[in-house]
């Protein structure tokens, strides 16, 4: 049906859309797949149409069980047929099909033939076909002929074998292991890849081994005639005749070319060393022929370095001089390989560096782009643990930054921001700037990310760097480039006090001329917080009196805000900015003309200077102290039952003022006092993820305490807990109930001075149900230091609308005082007619067990970051100072104990030290935050781990006040 | 487990060898990573790769981008767009000679005539020529999905006796490198058209090239 509409199309237009699979459709194929039983086989139709199944297969159909067994069986057919070609595409077509179990025994026996077939792709192949499809029974059939295959005289063949036995090695490990004469053999070959392939197979069986046998072996090298490696063992043959096997067959058949250090006596603990070492060792003397070989052998090369780590003798590293030998070996993998192997050694020396730098060096300039690419990388990385040691290379990075291709050339520039230092950075923002005109967006945030932490990390060169970013945001953009721009130079004026003034200029200057009505009012924002607070405000009014001329409704409404903030903080200024405010009377848009109006009265704009009393300056720069929600939905309620004409109502409570249109004035005005502050609790758990994000506009100079002050506010209106004094901290919500539970309830840990408060967020989850007299009764047996002193009942809990117990407990004064509490909530619950809505009058006490909840060490610790550690750390001083060691024992791996301790004390890490690279033997972690008492404490953690994961760690604690430093390892020692 | 985790990393692996056209649909890819296990995540990657190299010249070096935390190496020809896929640890030149080994053998068996239509006209040739490069080895099923919790995620069982029991989905742990050499890859694949009686070993690359050009005179013709 398809096929005259093809045709045509054919015609028309031939060479642009030619496929001889146009039109291809499954059904048809399948029935063309006949073919396969005819008694006379056409073994050239046979293979297109196989060729036609593989498409659509390759094309992402997929075949039921019943068309896949349907097709396999008339391809086992074909085996009849000699013809070589296809013979082939059956092979592709059994292991594409990956036919179950008792199907493979209809080709187990075509494919054993071909194993022994005289013709060797033929062999090579059915080996591949038949370990891909066969499962552990059928192996043991086979293992003979596999083996032969291994020492085949064929490479083809020997490879198929070896990497088959490789892959079989996950399945079948026991039945690979006594391959491994053959495969010693196989290491021998003068064919490059079954070189290659036999390393990584005989690699892969020590692996399997090493789990086998863990007695301690004492083995002694020796080197008797200069040119030969003789290995004792003791106790071996008691233990894995395998191992024994697998080391005498490897140094019997490899000629050493050189000496060995004289009697070396090495007691190794764990065989692993000492096999895989002794096969790196005879292989990194004899010859390899193979570039990848070679690479595999680099690799296990760094990994024996590893797991021995520095030579206790000499303090050498072991077979440093092998890698430093494979950076001259011709192929460029090996030597890019042997460079990172180098670079990733752990706590390499910059004496052991260097080479393989410049080598790298060399790479950057190479003429092609997978080598630059690769080169640049690895330094990349090598800058972010040694800076130093890249420097040289700087001036063929600073070339790459004009490189085609853009990763590279970002990079480069990633990398030299780096390594860059006080003095280089005028020269390389020069070499950024012609960069940056050519690339995506996307890679010039990269490169505006960096430039904000180098800038942080050289203050002093705010002046260029400023200019930089001033530079290129006068230039084209998208919006997310733009902001991460304004946001880099907000972060700045935020960070150093010197680059504000000039800061905030530049940002004026871009609102002149800014496409983006969200960045101009965030800006506008911004300019009313800061700007007044600058030595000469005065020269800003031009600017955003520009706006109340020349910009849309949106950006007029907050330049008018802006002008009554600097009215408000700037007296000098105020009757310059009552003029302007006066004109926006007669904007043409309401929204500005009620800001106008709503500012001049509010600053008292009669023309008489007088002091702006602080409610206006509450109202102009306080936050709404009622959620958001809460307001509307009070509002809704106060509205919804008024029908009628419209007109404003004014609001007014002590510190705000609001406007409300409603549809008729009603008798008693809307009271905001009214408003719940009471927040609900998964509004505020999206806000504390939101404030996480170290954003520059969305969060204002007020910093991360935004939280606690939603939370504090929220506390000390509530009467019972207002005498308690400032909230220290509150902690995220830990859900005490399963999901999907009756009742779902969380608890934030509200911590101050000399009390505990419990805010249980509540959530009944039942329509037919309304919870009463809701309370949590705490059992604080398990903390002995907490004693309670009030609670709050939550008076009414209806379906779906989350509400708020408290218990508030007393504890001693600036303690971090632990403890285990017991919950139970404990409430009367009334039947809801489901028809009317309306509950029954009697209800029934019920409680309902609640998981328990701790209080830990970290609940009195704030996470506050530090701009620069060092710093911080010297001007902290040794005074309080306070270093201890401690054992983590056995731990999954450095990251995880890192992350331990890091949430065993709560505090915020510093300058990206949490991450841990993967392989790295040891890390340093620092940290900071403010222990309760308002006492600032810096950690400085040093991790080490060795062979069997053992992990230890240095404490060092630095804080104003030794008592302090003493309870953070307090806190260590017992956590 | 840790010496699992361990041997993964140990060789050189290929996570994907991708044939697109200029539009970016697929000529022939072969996947032997699990870390696209649907066919609509490869389309999504091969989409993601396509257009992001589209614009780049890589006709005449190979060129090289990162996506998702992997290594991508490609070379254009043509229409046909030929990319190799490795994780984000794999050593970048190691990609390349694959790469190049995989363009040169289909470049030998195309004769030079490197573009769609011949690719499509010769896609056994092109399967052949993938399967000889890269062992996409064993496919095991993740012993995981069976119980998620009770058992170490990194137990693998043959796919032969699991898959069946559970349906779960195949696990390719990873794909091993077979040969580089085009012209060895080439004259593996060309013997096809050759009679079975000559072996392999007795080869040497001009007859294999010459059996190349042969078989591809003769598909020309047919």
């Amino acid at each position: 049906m398809a096929q005259p509409y093809v045709k045509k199309d054919d015609d028309r237009d031939e060479e642009a859309e030619y496929s001889p699979f146009l039109g291809i459709e499954k059904g048809a194929v399948l029935q063309e797949a006949r073919v396969f039983n005819d008694p006379q086989l056409d073994p050239r139709r046979c293979s297109q149409v196989i060729t036609r199944l593989l498409y659509l297969l390759n094309q992402g159909e997929t075949f039921t069980k019943i068309e896949a067994t349907e097709v396999f069986f008339s391809v086992t057919k074909l085996f009849q047929s000699r013809d070589f070609g296809l013979r082939r595409m059956v092979y592709l077509m059994i292991k594409e099909l990956s036919p179950s179990a008792d199907e493979v025994i209809i080709v187990t026996s075509s494919l054993m033939k071909d194993m022994n077939s005289k013709t060797d792709m033929y062999r090579a192949n059915a080996i591949r076909v038949l370990c891909r499809i066969t499962d552990g029974t059928l192996l043991t059939q086979i293992e003979r002929y596999l083996k032969q295959a291994i020492v085949d005289k064929n490479p083809v063949v020997a490879s198929a074998a070896l990497v088959s036995g490789i892959h079989l090695l996950q399945t079948s490990p026991e039945i690979v292991k006594r391959w491994t004469n053959e495969v010693q053999d196989a290491v021998q070959s003068r064919a490059a890849l079954v070189q290659f392939h036999s390393l990584a197979l005989l690699h892969q069986v020590h692996h399997i081994l090493i789990g086998e046998c863990n007695e301690p072996i004492l083995c002694k090298w020796r080197n008797p005639s200069g040119s030969y490696l003789k290995l004792n063992f003791d106790d071996i043959s008691s233990g894995n005749t395998g191992l024994s096997v697998v080391v005498d067959a490897l140094l019997e058949g490899l000629n050493n070319s050189g000496p060995v250090p004289e009697d070396n006596f090495l007691n190794i603990r764990q065989n692993d060393r000492l096999a895989v070492s002794k096969l790196v060792t005879s292989l990194t003397r004899g010859t390899v022929r193979s570039p990848l070989a070679q690479c595999l052998l680099i690799r296990y090369t760094s990994q024996v370095i590893r797991e021995s780590g520095v030579n206790t003798q000499s303090g050498d590293r072991p077979f440093y001089d092998y890698l430093e030998g494979c950076l001259r070996h011709k192929a460029e993998m090996v030597i890019l390989e042997a460079a990172r192997a180098i670079t990733e050694l752990s706590g390499v020396t910059s004496r052991e560096l260097t080479p393989a730098i410049t080598v790298l060096q060399l790479f950057l300039s190479s003429s092609k782009p997978v080598i630059r690419f690769a080169a640049v990388r690895t330094l990349n990385k090598v800058a972010m643990t040694h800076p130093m040691a890249v420097t040289n290379c700087n001036i063929d990075m600073e070339s790459l930054i004009s490189d085609q291709n853009r990763s590279i050339a970002t990079l480069a520039i990633t990398t030299l921001l780096k390594t860059g230092n006080e003095t280089s950075v005028d020269r390389l923002m020069k070499q950024i700037t012609n960069f940056m005109s050519d690339i995506a967006d996307e890679f010039k945030i990269v490169v505006v990310e960096a430039i904000r932490s180098l800038c942080l990390k050289f203050p002093l060169k705010y002046r260029s760097l400023m200019n930089f970013l001033s530079n290129i945001l006068r230039e084209e953009g998208g919006f997310e480039y733009k902001k991460a721009i304004v946001d880099t130079i907000v972060i700045l004026i935020r960070d150093i006090p010197d680059a504000k003034e000039s800061g905030l200029f530049h940002l004026c200057e871009f609102i002149e001329d800014c496409e983006f009505t969200y960045m101009s009012t965030q800006i506008l924002h911004f300019l009313g917080i800061e700007g007044p607070k600058t030595s000469d405000p005065s020269k800003y009014i031009r600017y955003i009196n520009n706006r109340v001329i020349l910009e849309n409704a949106t950006v007029r409404a907050s330049a008018v805000s802006t002008l009554a903030k600097f009215g408000a903080m700037v007296d000098s200024l105020k009757p310059r900015i009552f003029v302007l405010l006066r004109r926006c009377l007669f904007d043409s848009d309401d929204e500005v003309r009620d800001r106008a109006t709503l500012y001049l009265n509010t600053l008292r704009g009669d023309g008489s200077v007088v002091e702006t009393n602080k409610d206006v300056k509450d109202f102009l720069f306080g936050s709404l102290d009622v959620p958001l929600v809460n307001l509307e939905t009070s509002l809704k309620n106060y509205v919804g039952d008024l029908p009628g004409s419209l007109s404003a109502l004014p609001v007014t409570s002590s510190s705000h003022m609001c406007m409300i249109w409603i549809q008729e004035p009603s008798e008693e005005p809307f009271d905001i006092d009214s408003v719940p502050k009471e927040v609900k609790s998964q509004p505020l758990a999206e806000k504390k993820g939101l404030g996480k994000k170290p954003t520059g506009l969305g969060a204002p100079l007020s910093g991360p305490a935004s939280t606690v002050d939603a939370y504090g506010k929220m506390l000390s209106s509530i009467p019972e807990f207002s005498s308690f004094g400032k909230l220290f901290k509150s902690s995220p919500p830990v859900e005490l109930t399963e999901a999907e539970t009756e009742y779902a309830v969380n608890v934030v840990k509200h911590i101050y001075e000399g009390h505990v408060v419990f805010q249980y967020n509540c959530t009944n989850t039942i329509p037919e149900q309304l919870l009463e007299n809701v309370i949590v009764i705490v059992d604080a047996s398990e903390a002995e230091e907490f004693s309670e002193v009030s609670s709050k009942p939550l008076r009414s809990l209806p379906y779906d609308s989350p509400g708020q117990t408290f218990v508030a407990f007393e504890k001693p004064d600036g303690v971090p005082a632990v403890g285990k509490f017991s919950n139970m909530l404990n409430f009367i619950v009334k039947e809801v007619d489901s028809t009317t809505g309306e509950a029954e009058d009697d209800g029934v006490e019920d409680e309902y067990q609640l998981e328990d909840l701790e209080v830990v060490a970290a609940d009195y610790m704030l996470k506050v970051g530090v701009s620069n550690f060092r710093n911080a750390w010297e001007s902290m001083g040794p005074d309080c100072e306070r270093v201890d060691e401690y054992g983590l024992g056995v731990r999954e791996s450095l990251a995880e104990a890192v992350n331990a301790v890091i949430n065993i004390l709560g505090m915020q890490p510093c300058e990206g030290t949490e991450v841990v690279m993967s392989n790295s033997r040891s890390h340093t972690c620092l940290l900071s935050g403010v222990f309760i008492g308002n006492a600032k404490v810096l950690v400085r953690l040093s991790f080490g781990i060795d062979g069997p994961k053992q992990v230890a760690m240095k404490l060092s604690v630095r804080s104003e006040d030794q008592a302090v430093s003493d309870a953070i390892h307090e806190i260590v020692s017992s956590g | 487990m840790a010496n699992f985790s361990t041997y993964q990393e140990s060789h050189p692996s290929i996570k994907n060898i991708l044939l697109l056209d200029s539009d970016g649909k697929r000529v022939a890819v072969k996947y032997y990573s699990d870390d696209w296990p649907t066919n609509n995540a490869k389309l999504a990657f091969e989409k993601s790769v396509f257009t992001k190299t589209q614009k780049t010249n890589a006709r005449t070096e190979a060129e090289i981008a990162m996506f998702e935390n992997n290594v991508v190496v490609y070379k254009f020809s043509q229409d046909l767009h030929f990319f190799v896929t490795g994780g984000d640890d794999e050593n970048e030149l190691i990609l390349a000679t694959v790469l190049q080994g995989f363009f040169d053998a289909v470049a030998l068996l195309l004769r030079s005539n490197v573009d769609k239509r011949e690719a499509l006209e010769n896609l056994d040739l092109v399967l052949l020529c993938l399967d000889e490069i890269v062992d996409g080895g064993i496919p095991l099923v993740a012993y995981s999905t069976i119980a998620v919790g009770l058992l170490m995620p990194t137990t693998f069982l043959a796919a032969a006796t699991w898959q069946q029991a559970i349906g779960g989905h195949e696990y390719y742990c990873c794909g091993m490198i077979l040969e580089t050499d085009a012209s060895v890859i080439a004259g593996k694949v060309a013997t096809h058209s050759m009679d079975a009686a000559a072996p392999l070993s007795e080869q040497t690359i001009t007859q294999a090239l010459a059996t190349a050009r042969e078989h591809l005179t003769r598909s020309l013709l047919k």
